[in-house]
């Protein structure tokens, strides 16, 4: 018998409604107890001081790109895990965009293969919607639900035809799998490099617009209350998606939808402006898709993620190598490496008073976890939790602390980050997987 | 080199120089030529100033001087183009440095043989200025943070073309002096246009009063103030947006008449060439409403008949052809200036600095 015992910690568990001074104990992977003092009364442990310090369940995120099989130079299950642990993450859903892609029980089963033997933290696989993510025909999705996946998407492709779009959500709600769309029609993306507004004229760049985003929510939402599916949003970025979805959710529709720390912080000046607007650049380090947007944006996606028609935060992590970054805008690969800064970034929002720090956990743990049911999953009840008998995966965090992001010291391979230098206040201490601790720094000390 | 310089000059030229330095160098502040964005109205005339010096000396019977011998210029140019690529051959040749050509394409770029590495192999062998023409926009940026060779910027996607507005503002100059509240309207295909984007901010960092002209579908989003939060009300340069052009040519003392790719049709951008030409095109009729001195400009190359009229082309408003005579002009100021030279070279002396050699 293992067991973990947490002191003395601010335990916030936003499902149970508790925020306060306790003790988190883990027996045999799972937690045991939580409360004020319970870690005293166990005698034989290994015990972490957390007096200062948060203590929250593990972070879930619904949207990780680890690009293995096939695009290792960019990442690998162990380095994207890692790096996954460092920002206190312990369930990773993995997107299917490797190669080949994951449209087969052949290639998740890869996948688990590969997570069994070299992952830090819990990958869950996503299938693809379309076969080789082509959007031309459906992939198996009774063979991927066989194997494991937990949703299905053709992720950084959207499914542009809305016939087949169509099937695919109706086909899905046989094995209950959520459908993720990267809602941006192609025909009006075109190739456009960056948000279509005064930055991408100052650049001379081709732009994407809102409405390229906006206009395949609404068909999608549409699509979903016809077909009584569970549709779900990647990457929301636009505030005229946040106002289909809040309609969408009024009327009862099953959509879910996530947003990104960048799309909650950063605009489409960072593509072109650092610390003034003296010198001009091309920072591919900020070419993402959908892209950045503006600051009407971001107070809509902050609204909406703080009461809730955003349901959670995810990274949409996606590693590049430096040279898919390193040359013409047009050329570079679009993608920020996110795992790592995630927490700082979105802390953010709590020291500017725009959301509250319970909130922001909620959004990383349980929000995530119930959005796609992983929660109701054998193995996985309670996830995203502090309930006794949930997972034992568990964060500890310095909301204060500050911190300068340094990529050369990520444990992701993908250094792209448009944080490069930039001061976080809002620092992972240690993550616990399973009831094992995956990352520590010398703020969480052993007693 | 900076030896073989300082040698070769004799120790009055030197001080001459050197004093030079000491005005020139203080206004003069670019290690590249990117864009007119970071340009002050007196750099801008420094440019011209000095341009005029090197008109004079292109229209000299025997137009060179070796003022830049020893220099190496490489056009390194990633889409065809014929006038301004021979504009800067010239422009190097009349000014006596070593010009080479390069016609890259973007195949080789996707090939592995990346934009950064033919730069550093190019300064490698000791190359002082790279002039770079490329279809993606800051192709010239990325090359700048990756040598310490003076890049010029050949017109970059739909960007900048800054020697372009150069020219254009110089031969403006020539004609009307002082541009401060003169009446430029710039007509065609705002959008995609790299030469609009660099007049826009050469023109109205000189004073004048701009507006565009273009049908809705190839005016870029966020050119109005209004557009823009209030923090980024700078971040592009003031311009006054028409969609009619009858109502853009009232009054107007220049009119830049751009170039309509026959791809905008194809994109559908526009429902026809012909109506495009119904609407757009600089007529005689059209520019009676100007002013009855006004000058009639483009950057070439043109299609007559559609943006363009015949007869307005090639009428007595049109300093067309000036404009391509004025390219070399600027260019050679552009080179020299680069190279570290302060003072006009008037004779067969090198004035370049050992300070400006320096820093190569």
């Amino acid at each position: 018998m293992s067991t973990l015992a947490i002191h003395n910690g601010r335990v916030i568990d936003p499902a149970l409604g508790r925020d306060g001074i306790a003790d988190v104990v883990i027996v045999d992977g799972r937690i045991a107890r939580v409360g004020p003092n319970e870690g005293d009364a166990v005698v034989e442990a290994e015990r972490i001081d957390a007096t200062g310090l948060v203590v929250a369940p593990g972070f879930v995120d619904l949207h990780t790109h680890l690009r293995e099989p096939g695009f290792e130079y960019k990442e690998t299950i162990a380095t994207g895990t890692a790096a996954a642990a460092r920002g206190g993450f312990t369930t990773v859903c993995a997107m299917p965009n490797t190669s080949p892609p994951l449209d087969s029980r052949a290639a998740v089963e890869s996948v688990l293969r590969e997570a069994d033997a070299s992952a830090r933290v819990r990958v869950l696989p996503i299938g693809c919607i379309t076969h080789g993510r082509a959007g031309k025909e459906l992939a198996p999705a009774g063979e991927l639900a066989g194997a494991g996946v937990v949703a299905l998407s053709d992720d950084g492709d959207a499914v542009a035809d809305p016939s087949l779009m169509r099937h695919a959500l109706e086909y899905s709600t046989r094995f209950h799998l959520p459908i993720a769309q990267h809602c941006e029609d192609p025909r009006l993306v075109r190739d456009g490099q960056m948000h279509e507004g005064w930055v991408a004229t100052r650049l001379g760049l081709r732009g994407r617009p809102a409405s390229a985003e906006e206009t395949f929510v609404a068909r999608d939402i549409a699509l979903a209350e016809l077909t009584g599916a569970h549709l779900h949003i990647c990457h929301v970025s636009t505030a005229g998606s946040v106002a289909l979805i809040r309609a969408a959710r009024e009327r009862g529709a099953h959509v879910t939808t996530e947003v990104t720390p960048h799309h909650l912080t950063l605009t489409h000046e960072e593509v072109a402006f650092g610390a003034s607007y003296a010198e001009l650049r091309y920072n591919t380090d900020a070419k993402v898709n959908p892209p950045l947007r503006e600051e009407r944006d971001l107070e809509a996606l902050i609204a909406a993620l703080r009461d809730g028609v955003i349901d959670c935060i995810a990274t949409d992590h996606a590693p590049h190598a430096t040279s898919d970054k390193e040359i013409e805008f047009d050329l570079a690969a679009a993608g920020i490496s996110g795992l790592e800064t995630a927490f700082g970034l979105c802390m953010r929002l709590v020291h500017a008073g725009q959301v509250d720090l319970p909130t922001l956990i909620e959004r990383l743990t349980v929000g995530p976890a119930t959005a796609w049911g992983l929660d109701r999953r054998p193995g996985l009840e309670g996830l995203g939790t502090l309930a006794p008998g949930a997972v034992g995966d568990v964060v500890l965090l310095d909301p204060a602390a500050e911190w300068t992001v340094d990529p050369a010291a990520f444990a992701s391979r993908g250094r792209n980050t448009p944080l490069a230098g930039a001061t976080l206040r809002g620092f992972v201490a240690a993550t616990i997987f399973g009831g094992n601790i995956v990352h520590q720094t010398e703020r969480a000390v052993a007693l | 080199m900076t030896t073989e310089i300082t040698t070769r000059m004799t120790a009055a030229a030197a001080q001459e120089a050197q004093a030079g330095t000491a005005t020139a160098a203080r206004a003069w502040n670019h290690t590249h030529v990117l864009d007119l964005d970071d340009f002050s109205r007196e750099e801008i005339e420094i440019v011209l100033d000095l341009a005029d010096r090197m008109r004079e000396i292109l229209d000299r019977r025997i137009a060179r001087v070796p003022a830049l011998r020893g220099f190496t210029v490489v056009n390194l140019f990633y889409e065809p183009s014929t006038r301004t690529r021979a504009s800067f051959e010239l422009a190097g040749k009349v000014l006596g440095a070593d010009v080479l050509s390069l016609s890259a394409s973007t195949s080789s770029v996707q090939k592995g043989e990346s934009l950064i590495d033919t730069v550093r192999t190019m300064r490698a062998m000791r190359a002082d200025a790279i002039v770079i023409r490329h279809a993606m926009a800051g192709a010239p940026y990325l090359a700048a943070t990756h040598t310490d060779a003076a890049i010029i910027n050949a017109g970059d996607g739909s960007h900048a073309h800054p020697t372009q507005a150069l020219l254009d503002l110089y031969t403006i100059r020539r004609h009307v002096g002082d541009l401060a509240g003169k009446r430029v309207v710039m007509v065609g295909d705002i959008a995609h246009s790299r030469v609009a984007r660099s007049d826009l901010w050469g023109l109205t960092t000189m004073g004048a009063d701009v507006v565009v002209c273009g049908p809705p579908t190839l005016l870029p989003r966020g050119l109005r103030v209004s557009d823009r939060p209030a923090h980024a009300e700078s971040a592009l340069p003031p311009v006054t947006i028409e969609t009619d052009a009858d109502r853009a040519l009232e009054g107007a003392d220049v009119v830049i008449a751009l170039r309509l790719q026959s791809e905008r049709q194809e994109g559908g951008l526009l429902p026809s060439l012909h109506e495009y030409a119904e609407h757009y095109q600089v007529t005689e009729r059209r520019l009676a409403r100007a002013n009855p001195n006004h000058l009639l400009m483009h950057p070439g190359p043109k299609n007559e008949g559609i943006e363009i009229s015949g007869p307005v082309a090639r009428g007595s408003h049109s300093i067309i052809e000036e404009q391509v005579t004025n390219g070399v002009a600027v260019r050679m100021a552009l080179l020299y200036l680069l190279s570290g030279g302060t003072e006009p070279p008037g004779g067969d002396a090198p004035t370049r600095t050992a300070d400006g050699d320096a820093r190569r």
